[in-house]
């Protein structure tokens, strides 16, 4: 008969501290670990240095090796990782995922609820948009962050608008907290009478209908302005209606003021033309203007941001895009993961990285938009005031295809379904009805 | 000794050699060293062309979450819609235009630099090859400088002779005439430099013997030429006109498949639908839709070539 052998208080000891060691990561990542990540590579270089110093703070602070790195999104690199990484179940613990991909990977996301209802209590109510594109099956899939978020609405010029169009931007759009009568005026007429007044002097609005992500932001915000939807939430196809028809007409009448590249825009075209003084007006960040900053002085002093877009039919529907942080579901050190991105959503840590990138960052939070950066940003001083979206502007939150189903929004959103539709009158001499019926076979495939 | 005593006399024990082991034997064979040097090789093409290709296959026939067989539902799908449609027209186009103006552009090229001397054969050759030596990415993007709508020296130069500009990459025709341009500009040295070759190698002797029986320049092309560099011919297109099936940087970085989806090749609409649209089973039945269709081009040439190489015995 054989006799176990006794049990040492060493022993004892030691299965003891390895039975609790998954206690300890229930809040906080006390215990050491490795984690890595991989976040957007900000286009300013010092908002990746603060990134850099934040998360090597928490690092020390709870003794976890962090191996930190920052992915492009130029030529598709991030979208490219997170697919790979989806498809082998490796790689980082945490990426950063550009607007759909929360949606296109939710299944191999870890449920992050918890994380952002903390966020939720301290910070207040997200709003609805970071919703739809951030929820699963009823549950969070990444936090919304600040780094990278961004408005696409208008950056036009102060002097060519006043001179030649007879509206002040800055008496429009002030940088301060009020809602004026002059913003009511703002509307898709004004906007039509402006543009004609634009392209007569040479310096046509310059927005496109090409296939990459400024063109159909655009584009998705003008439709959604009229009432257009393409596919409703449960999934049935609405474009075919008098709304559609409404905006295909205007857009005959837009279109012409637009300069005649407009199919062929990249998300780089209408930034060159605003930098070398080519536009009055754009939809963009200010990624422009910071470049024109640096390259043409006279032409960044005369920039205006404000993203209330014109007001439509059916409302101002401002093209957001969102970037979020998600937690794999085969990282092995989910609880520091998350611990991580609510550290780094803390307000004052997003506030140090939304000042030092121009006010490019949005917070998702409306408690956030008091930083001082949108105060100060210049030449000229206030520009960037308007540029995030504030109670008075009256506005929603938007993004192309919504609120259709995420698996197909993404697929109106990829293809420019938008853009092809309202190109297909525009320059494909097609009637409305026609284009109609193209957009719905297309649906038709995409639904089906 | 006495009668009818039969002596043995014990023979030296023999030399018997050693049996070697199966393996070593095994190890012997001069196939098998040939064998166990390209294994390598034959793990990269396994690991990075088949492996792939047999896991494109079965994500084709998924769901878009990838956890369900739904068999031919997603070729179904596509052929519904009409921009694949587009596609698969524009795919052809491309290529067959493309590959076309290639072969006869690098045909005549390669008959002008045979005629040149060999001394001075060498530094037009080397400037010819350019194109196709610099990375396509890298050339395509200037390029795209050459069309862009705000900065085109193509338009300053238009508009310095009172021409207005073009829309180079924003009208459908124009721009699907600016991506065979390109690929023209880049493919022809390749061609070029397979027909030079192929030039050397035609006998002498059959040019003087056309020419004493009074044969024009284009009777010898017709008649000694075009017959000798035939299987050259063949190869060529067939490797080209897969390769140009399957382009993805100058589509991607001049026009990203527009204006109206009217550029878009099936390499650059699978990564649309399957990375940027997150449908990555669709994207891999479009990519997969090439298959059937060079297959049979290949098919057709390869049987050309077979038949010829019978003839010639």
């Amino acid at each position: 008969m054989t006799r176990s052998a006794p049990l040492s208080r060493r022993t004892a000891l030691k299965l003891a501290g390895a039975a609790t060691l998954p206690l300890v990561h229930i809040r906080t990542a006390g215990a050491a670990g490795k984690l890595a990540v991989g976040f957007w590579d900000h286009w300013v270089p010092q908002g990746n240095e603060v990134m850099r110093s934040q998360v090597k703070a928490w690092a020390d602070k709870n003794k976890v090796d962090v191996s930190l790195d920052f992915i492009a999104s130029s030529g598709n690199k991030l979208l490219v990782t997170i697919a790979a990484e989806e498809q082998a179940a490796t790689g980082h613990d945490i990426l950063q995922f550009p607007t759909w991909e929360v949606q296109n990977h939710s299944g191999k996301l870890e449920p992050i609820d918890d994380v952002v209802g903390r966020l939720e209590a301290k910070y207040g109510k997200l709003d609805p948009y970071f919703e739809y594109l951030g929820k699963a099956d009823g549950h969070w899939r990444a936090v919304p962050t600040s780094s990278g978020t961004q408005y696409k609405g208008p950056a036009a010029r102060i002097d060519l608008f006043k001179q030649h169009c007879g509206i002040d931007l800055q008496a429009m759009y002030p940088a301060k907290p009020v809602h004026t009568p002059e913003s009511d005026n703002w509307t898709y007429d004004t906007f039509l009478k402006a543009a004609e007044q634009c392209a007569k002097i040479g310096k046509p609005f310059g927005i496109g209908l090409g296939t990459t992500t400024d063109s159909v932001d655009t584009a998705g915000s003008i439709c959604a302005a009229f009432g257009v939807q393409f596919v409703d939430a449960k999934g049935k196809i609405t474009v075919n209606s008098d709304n559609t028809r409404h905006l295909l007409e205007y857009m005959k009448k837009l279109v012409p003021f637009l300069p005649k590249n407009v199919y062929s825009f990249d998300d780089a075209t209408d930034n060159r033309m605003l930098i070398a003084d080519q536009s009055a007006l754009i939809y963009n960040p200010p990624s422009a203007w910071a470049v024109a900053v640096r390259d043409a002085p006279k032409v960044a002093e005369q920039c205006w941001h404000f993203s209330p877009t014109p007001l439509g039919p059916a409302g101002r529907f401002v093209p957001m895009l969102v970037f979020a942080w998600g937690v794999w579901s085969f990282s092995r050190n989910k609880s520091a993961a998350k611990d991580l991105l609510e550290f780094l959503m803390q307000r004052e840590n997003v506030q140090a990285r939304c000042s030092v990138v121009y006010g490019f960052d949005i917070p998702p939070f409306d408690s956030m938009l008091d930083f001082d950066i949108w105060n100060t940003a210049g030449p000229p001083v206030g520009t960037v005031y308007n540029y995030p979206l504030r109670p008075f502007h009256q506005a929603t939150r938007w993004i192309t295809a919504m609120p259709a189903p995420p698996q197909i929004a993404v697929q109106i959103y990829n293809q420019a379904l938008p853009c092809n539709m309202i190109a297909k009158v525009t320059q494909g001499g097609q009637t409305p009805d026609q284009a109609i019926a193209w957009a719905t076979s297309e649906l038709e495939s995409y639904v089906g | 000794m006495a009668e009818g005593t039969i002596s043995i006399t014990a023979l030296p024990a023999a030399r018997i050699p050693a049996r070697r082991s199966p393996m070593r034997r095994w190890l012997g064979h001069r196939s098998t060293m040939g064998f166990l040097m390209a294994l390598p090789l034959i793990a990269v093409v396994g690991g990075l062309v088949v492996y792939p290709g047999i896991y494109a296959i079965a994500l084709s026939l998924m769901d878009r979450r990838m956890t369900h067989f739904v068999g031919l539902h997603n070729f179904a799908r596509l052929l519904e819609r009409n921009t694949f449609q587009l596609v698969i027209f524009q795919s052809c186009l491309f290529a067959i235009t493309a590959v076309v103006l290639k072969a006869i552009i690098g045909f005549a090229l390669a008959h002008l630099m045979h005629n040149i001397p060999t001394r001075k054969q060498r530094a037009f050759r080397g400037f010819l090859l350019i194109p196709w030596v610099i990375p396509l990415a890298l050339s395509t993007l200037v390029w795209w400088w050459l069309f862009d709508p705000s900065y085109s020296a193509f338009n300053w130069a238009l508009n310095k002779i009172g021409l207005a500009s073009v829309p180079w990459l924003g009208q459908p025709w124009w721009a699907r005439f600016c991506m065979i341009w390109v690929n023209t500009w880049f493919g022809t040295p390749f061609f070029m430099i397979m027909y030079l070759a192929a030039l050397k190698s035609v006998p002498e002797q059959l040019y003087e013997a056309a020419a004493i029986d009074g044969a024009s320049a284009i009777q010898k092309l017709y008649l000694v030429t075009l017959p000798m560099l035939r299987n050259v011919i063949s190869i060529t297109v067939l490797f080209s006109l897969i390769v140009t099936f399957a382009n993805f940087d100058i589509v991607r970085i001049l026009t990203n498949g527009g204006p109206l989806n009217t550029t878009h090749m099936f390499a650059t609409y699978a990564f649309q639908i399957g990375i940027q649209s997150g449908d990555i089973p669709l994207g891999a039945a479009v990519s997969l839709f090439m298959l059937p269709i060079l297959a049979i081009a290949s098919y057709f040439i390869l049987r050309g070539i077979t038949q010829r190489s019978k003839d010639a015995y």
